[in-house]
C-alpha cells in the first residue's frame, strides 16, 4: 500500500511517508526518503493486537501493538486498503499452524552439523552433574521416558534416591496435571535442595501414601535438616478455594515434618491484567509525574514484581543459610513454580548468572518443565485468557537484581531485552508448543535453530563490562533486602519504552565501558606482539647496542624513539574510535529481520551526539520558529536520536 | 540570559524606563527576548498587590512572558519531609511505598524545574534569544533555572572547577538565602518559615542530568551529594550567611576556611571524579518524561541499604579505565 504514514507516537506531525508492505512473516514498512530509505519490520509474530480506528480526512489510522512493546501508528489514506491491511494482519498475527511461523521458514545460512551443534550447546546432563548429580541421595530417573507418567515433564527427572517408580507414578497420580515432586536444583554443600510441583489433589481430606512418601523422600536426601519447606506461591485464599475442586495444598498434619508456607503471588489473569494497565500508563502521551506514578501503582505491577522476588529470597534463605529443602508449587506448577524456581537459584548459584548459566537456567526450569510457551505467549491462535507475562516478570527480576548488583551478572541488559524480544519472535525454535513431548513430535531440533547458539555468536554484545568471576560479588550467593526502600523497585524503560530512544539515558555506561576493555585487549595483543619483536631485535643487536635496548627497554611502544623504522611504523590496529561509541555489530545486524528498524533502534545510545543539538525542537507555544527550520516535537521513537522537549505544558 | 527580582509594578502599573532600557541592551539586533517569570500567571498577578508584579507587554514590546510555576518554600519543605518519611518505612508493601513517593511530589518538582532550565535553554540555543529570568525575589527558582539552564548549555559548567564557579556565581553571589533555606533539613520538628530544600532540588537536577549523560560531566555523584551535606551543615564557612554582604560582615574569609580549597587538593578530588568523562562541545538535552526522572538513591535512601555493591562497581569502572 502506497502513500502510507508512519506517525510518532508523541508528534501527530512528524510523519515519515512511505509504503507499506506485508509478507508471510513480516510487516514492512519502507520510508520513501531518497537517501535513507528507512525500513521498519515488524515480524507478525509479535503483533499483539490490531486497532482500526475512524477514518479522518488524512486518512484512516491503525494501530499495531507488538508483544516487545513497541507502538506502530499508520495512516492508511483510503478506508478500503486500511480495511484490508487490518483483516490481513489480524490473520496473519494468529497462526493457526506451527509450520506458518517464521522459524520454519528462517534461514540464517547454517549447515545441518552446525544446526544440531547450535542445539547442544545447552545440555541438561551436564548441569545436573555440575551440581552434582547422580550421588548417593538422587539420581536420574526414565520413568517419564514415554512421557507415560507426566506429559508436561521431560523425558528425564531427577529425584531421590529412594524415590521408586512406584512412589513417583503413585505421587503423580495425586498431583494436578501430573506434575509430581522432582528435583530442580541441587545445593552440594549442605544437600539442601529445591524441588517443585503443582499443587495436591487433596481437596478436604484426601491422602495419598505415595505422594506422603515422595515428600519424605525428598526431605531424607537432605541429612542435614530434619524438616521439609513446603512453598505453595499462591495467596493463601486461592488456593483453600481450590479444596472445593479436589485440589488444593499439604496438610502438615498429614505430611511428616513438614512446615508449610503460602507467598501469595497472583494468578496469570491478574498479571495480564497488571501488565495492560502498565502499557496504557507508558502510552499517555505526556503525562506528569504524577499521573505516571499514579498509574503505575495502580496497575500493580512492581508489586508483583516484588512478590516474585521476595519468594526467591525466602527460598534462596531457606536453601543457603538454613541448609533446608523446598518443595515449591502453584496450581499447575508451571508458572508461578518456574519464576520463583529460577530466582532461587539466580540468588544461590553464580554459574547462573553468567551468560551459558542463564540460558541453561532457562532451558531447565522453563522449557524441559514444560512452562506453556505457546498458550502464554501466543505462537499459534488461542485462548486469550491463557496470554499472560510470565516468564517477561521472571526476566524483569534479573535485569531489577542488575540494577543493585552490577558487577554481578556476567551478561547486560541488552541480553535480557534481546532474549524477551525471541521469546515472541518464533524466530527460533526454542520456546515453541507447550512442552518437550509437542516439541519432540514436531520434530523442532531438525527444523528449526536454536536462539542460544546465534546469541552465544553475538555474545561479545552481551557482556557486563563489570563483571569480573573473580568479583566477591559474583561469588555466592546474593543476598537482596526484601522492603522497597531498601532496594529500589525501578520502572523498567528499557523494555517497557524499548522503543522510545529519548527516554533513556543518552550515553551508554555499558558500550562505552566495553569499548575501552575491547580497546584495552588490542592494546595487550599489539604489546605482545611488539614484545616478542622486541626480543628479537635485542638478540640481534645484543651484541652491538646494549645502551640503545635499554633504552628500547623503557619507551612506549608506540611511537619509539629509536631508528628501527619497523617498529615506529607499525600501523595501530585497533580503532581510534575509543572516543565515540562502538558502531552496530553484527550481532545487531542480524536481528534486524527479525527485530525491528534502523540502525538508531540497536544500540543502546546514539554514538553521534551532535545530533542532540541539531535537534529540531519543539518550543510550541513560541511563534517564532527555531533556525533549524522545524516547528514541532522532536521524534521520541526509533530513527532519530531524539529528547523530549515538550518544555511547555 | 539575565536574572532579576519581580518588578515593582504594582497596582498603578508603574513603568521605570532605566528598567526597560537595561533589559533592552541584552537584546540583539532583530531578535525579541523571552522573559521566564517562575510565578504562575495568578501568583504574578496577585502579587501586584503587594507591589510587586511583571512587565507589561506595552512597556516591554520586545519581550514575550512565559510562565512557568515553580513551588516555593514550605511547599518545598513539606515534600522533603514527606519524601524521607516514604524513604524510612520499612514495611514491605509496594503500593504503600509508590503512593508515599508520589504523594511527596518531590519528582513533580524535579520535572519542573528541569522543563522550565531546558525552556529558558532552548530560547538561547534555539531561538538566539535574549532571556530574563525571575519570579519573586530572584532567589530561589530564578536561580535554579539559570544554573541548570547553564549546565545544558555550557560544557564548561560540567567540569569540576566550572561548576565550582557556578555555584559560586548562581548561588552564592547571586544571594541565595543558604542560612534560611538549609536551617534544618527534613527531621526538624519546628517549622522555620523560610526553609526550603532549593538547593538541593537543584543538585537532584544535576544529578537527573548526570545520569542521562554519564560521560559528560568531569564531577560523580560523590561529589553533589558532598555539595548537599556541606550547604547544610560544615566545618568551612563556604555555604555561611545569607548573602556576600553578610559573609563580608563576619569577616569569614578572615575567620574561616573554604570549602573549594579542600575540595580541589588532588586527593581530595580524585574521589569526586568521574572515570568515565569525555570532554564533548555539546548541548546536552534532557529529558523530562517521568520515565527518565528517578529517585535520587544515593542520597535518599543513602542509609537504607549498603552501597557496598553500587561502590565495587564504580571502583571496577575506576580499574578498567585506569588500565587500559
Amino acid at each position: 500500500v502506497e502513500n502510507v504514514r508512519l506517525l510518532d507516537r508523541l508528534s501527530s506531525r512528524k510523519a515519515a511517508v512511505g509504503t507499506l508492505y506485508l509478507t508471510a512473516t513480516h510487516v514492512i514498512f519502507v520510508e520513501n526518503g531518497s537517501e535513507t530509505r528507512k525500513e521498519t519490520w515488524v515480524l507478525h509474530s509479535q503483533i499483539s493486537s490490531v486497532e482500526k480506528q475512524a477514518t479522518t480526512a488524512t486518512g484512516c489510522l491503525l494501530l499495531i501493538r507488538c508483544k516487545n512493546f513497541q507502538v506502530i501508528q499508520l495512516v492508511i489514506p483510503q478506508e478500503r486498503d486500511c480495511h484490508d491491511v487490518y483483516i490481513s494482519l489480524i490473520r496473519l498475527a494468529r497462526p493457526v499452524k506451527y509450520e506458518e511461523l517464521y522459524c520454519f521458514s528462517f534461514n540464517p545460512k547454517l549447515d545441518k552439523e552446525e544446526r544440531e551443534q547450535g542445539w547442544k550447546l545447552v545440555d541438561l546432563n551436564e548441569e545436573y552433574n555440575r551440581m552434582g548429580i547422580p550421588n548417593n541421595c538422587w539420581q536420574i530417573s526414565d520413568v517419564n521416558r514415554d512421557y507415560g507418567v507426566c506429559d508436561s515433564y521431560p523425558t528425564e527427572v531427577y529425584v531421590p534416591k529412594s524415590a521408586t517408580a512406584h512412589i513417583i507414578v503413585g505421587s503423580s497420580k495425586f498431583r494436578s496435571r501430573r506434575r509430581f515432586p522432582a528435583l530442580s536444583y541441587y545445593c552440594k554443600d549442605n544437600n539442601a535442595s529445591i524441588c517443585r510441583s503443582s499443587q495436591p489433589l487433596s481437596g478436604f481430606s484426601a491422602r495419598c501414601l505415595e505422594d506422603e512418601q515422595m515428600l519424605q523422600a525428598i526431605r531424607k536426601a537432605n541429612p542435614g535438616s530434619d524438616f521439609l519447606y513446603v512453598v505453595d506461591t499462591r495467596p493463601k485464599l486461592n488456593a483453600m478455594a481450590n479444596r472445593a475442586t479436589g485440589k488444593g495444598y499439604e496438610n502438615e498434619d498429614n505430611y511428616s515434618n513438614i512446615k508449610f508456607q503460602f507467598i501469595g503471588i497472583e494468578n496469570i489473569h491478574v498479571m495480564r491484567n497488571s501488565l495492560q494497565k502498565m502499557l496504557e500508563v507508558c502510552e499517555l502521551k505526556s503525562p506528569s509525574m504524577s499521573d505516571f506514578l499514579w498509574g503505575l501503582e495502580n496497575s500493580g505491577w512492581l508489586k508483583h514484581i516484588k512478590a516474585i522476588m521476595d519468594a526467591g529470597i525466602f527460598i534462596a534463605k531457606a536453601v543457603a543459610e538454613e541448609g533446608v529443602s523446598v518443595l515449591v508449587h502453584c496450581s499447575d506448577g508451571w508458572d508461578r513454580t518456574a519464576q520463583v524456581c529460577s530466582v532461587a537459584s539466580l540468588l544461590l548459584d553464580p554459574y547462573y548468572r553468567t551468560m551459558k548459566g542463564f540460558m541453561v537456567l532457562i532451558e531447565k526450569d522453563w522449557v524441559s518443565f514444560g512452562h506453556k510457551f505457546n498458550h502464554r505467549y501466543g505462537n499459534l491462535d488461542g485462548d486469550p485468557k491463557e496470554i499472560s507475562p510470565v516468564i517477561d516478570q521472571f526476566i524483569e527480576c534479573v535485569w531489577q537484581l542488575m540494577e543493585q548488583f552490577p558487577c554481578a551478572f556476567e551478561f547486560n541488559e541488552r541480553f535480557l531485552i534481546h532474549i524477551q524480544h525471541h521469546i515472541y519472535s518464533c524466530q527460533f525454535g526454542n520456546f515453541l508448543c507447550n512442552s518437550q513431548k509437542e516439541r519432540r513430535e514436531l520434530k523442532i531440533q531438525e527444523r528449526t535453530y536454536s536462539l542460544w547458539a546465534h546469541m552465544w555468536k553475538n555474545r561479545a554484545d552481551y557482556l557486563n563490562p563489570l563483571y569480573r568471576s573473580d568479583h566477591s560479588q559474583t561469588q555466592g550467593t546474593l543476598h537482596p533486602q526484601m522492603a522497597p526502600c531498601n532496594f529500589l523497585y525501578k520502572f523498567w524503560s528499557g523494555m517497557y519504552n524499548r522503543f522510545e530512544k529519548g527516554l533513556h539515558p543518552r550515553q551508554s555506561v555499558t558500550d562505552y565501558l566495553m569499548a575501552v576493555k575491547e580497546e584495552t585487549q588490542q592494546l595487550e595483543e599489539e604489546l605482545e606482539v611488539l614484545g616478542e619483536r622486541l626480543a628479537n631485535l635485542q638478540k640481534s643487536q645484543l651484541n652491538d647496542n646494549k645502551v640503545k635496548s635499554k633504552q628500547q627497554d623503557r619507551s612506549k611502544q608506540f611511537g619509539l624513539s629509536t631508528s628501527n623504522n619497523s617498529l615506529a611504523n607499525t600501523p595501530q590496529e585497533y580503532s581510534n574510535d575509543l572516543k565515540s561509541f562502538p558502531s552496530r555489530s553484527p550481532s545487531q545486524e542480524d536481528e534486524d529481520s527479525a527485530l525491528i528498524l534502523t540502525q538508531d533502534n540497536l544500540k543502546s545510545s546514539d554514538p553521534d551526539l551532535s545530533a542532540n543539538s541539531d535537534q529540531e525542537s519543539g518550543v510550541e507555544d513560541l511563534s517564532c520558529r527555531s533556525p533549524s527550520g522545524g516547528g514541532c516535537l522532536p521524534s521520541e521513537d526509533s530513527g532519530k536520536d531524539s529528547d523530549e522537549a515538550v518544555f511547555l505544558a | 540570559m539575565m536574572r532579576s527580582s519581580q518588578p515593582l509594578t504594582g497596582t498603578n502599573g508603574r513603568r521605570c524606563k532605566e528598567d526597560e532600557k537595561l533589559i533592552n541592551a541584552t537584546l540583539r539586533p532583530g531578535k525579541r527576548g523571552y522573559i521566564i517569570d517562575t510565578r504562575s500567571l495568578n501568583v504574578a498577578q496577585q502579587a501586584r498587590a503587594k507591589g510587586g508584579g511583571f512587565e507589561q507587554e506595552v512597556h516591554y514590546p520586545q519581550w514575550r512572558r512565559i510562565h512557568k510555576c515553580i513551588e516555593r518554600f514550605n511547599i518545598l519543605q513539606e515534600s522533603l519531609i514527606k519524601l524521607v518519611e516514604a524513604c524510612n518505612d520499612q514495611s514491605h508493601n509496594m503500593d504503600r511505598w509508590l503512593s508515599k513517593l508520589e504523594a511527596s511530589n518531590w519528582l513533580t518538582h524535579i520535572k519542573e524545574i528541569l522543563t522550565a532550565a531546558c525552556l529558558a535553554a532552548q530560547c538561547i540555543d534555539r531561538e538566539g534569544a535574549s532571556v530574563l529570568v525571575h519570579g519573586t525575589e530572584g532567589t530561589d527558582s530564578t536561580l535554579q533555572v539559570t544554573s541548570l539552564a547553564q549546565i545544558i548549555l555550557d560544557p564548561r559548567c560540567r567540569t569540576i572547577r566550572g561548576f565550582e564557579s557556578l555555584v559560586v556565581r548562581e548561588w552564592l553571589q547571586a544571594g541565595h538565602p543558604f542560612q534560611q533555606r538549609c536551617a534544618q533539613s527534613a527531621y526538624s520538628n519546628s517549622k522555620q518559615k523560610w526553609e526550603a530544600p532549593v538547593f538541593l532540588l537543584f543538585l537532584d537536577c544535576v544529578w537527573q542530568i548526570l545520569r542521562q549523560f554519564p560521560c559528560s560531566f568531569e564531577f560523580n555523584e560523590h561529589f553533589l551529594i558532598m555539595l548537599f551535606e556541606h550547604a547544610y551543615a560544615s566545618q568551612f564557612g563556604t555555604f555561611l550567611g545569607n548573602n556576600e554582604n553578610e559573609r563580608f560582615k563576619l569577616k569569614l574569609p578572615q575567620k574561616t576556611m573554604s570549602l573549594w580549597s579542600w575540595v580541589n587538593r588532588s586527593e581530595e578530588l580524585s574521589k569526586f571524579q568521574n572515570p568515565l568523562f569525555e570532554a564533548n562541545s555539546l548541548v546536552i538535552w534532557p529529558s523530562v518524561a517521568p520515565q527518565s526522572l528517578q529517585l535520587w538513591e544515593g542520597v535518599f535512601l543513602r542509609w537504607n541499604r549498603p552501597s557496598k555493591f553500587l561502590d565495587e562497581a564504580h571502583e571496577e569502572m575506576i580499574n578498567i579505565i585506569n588500565y587500559n
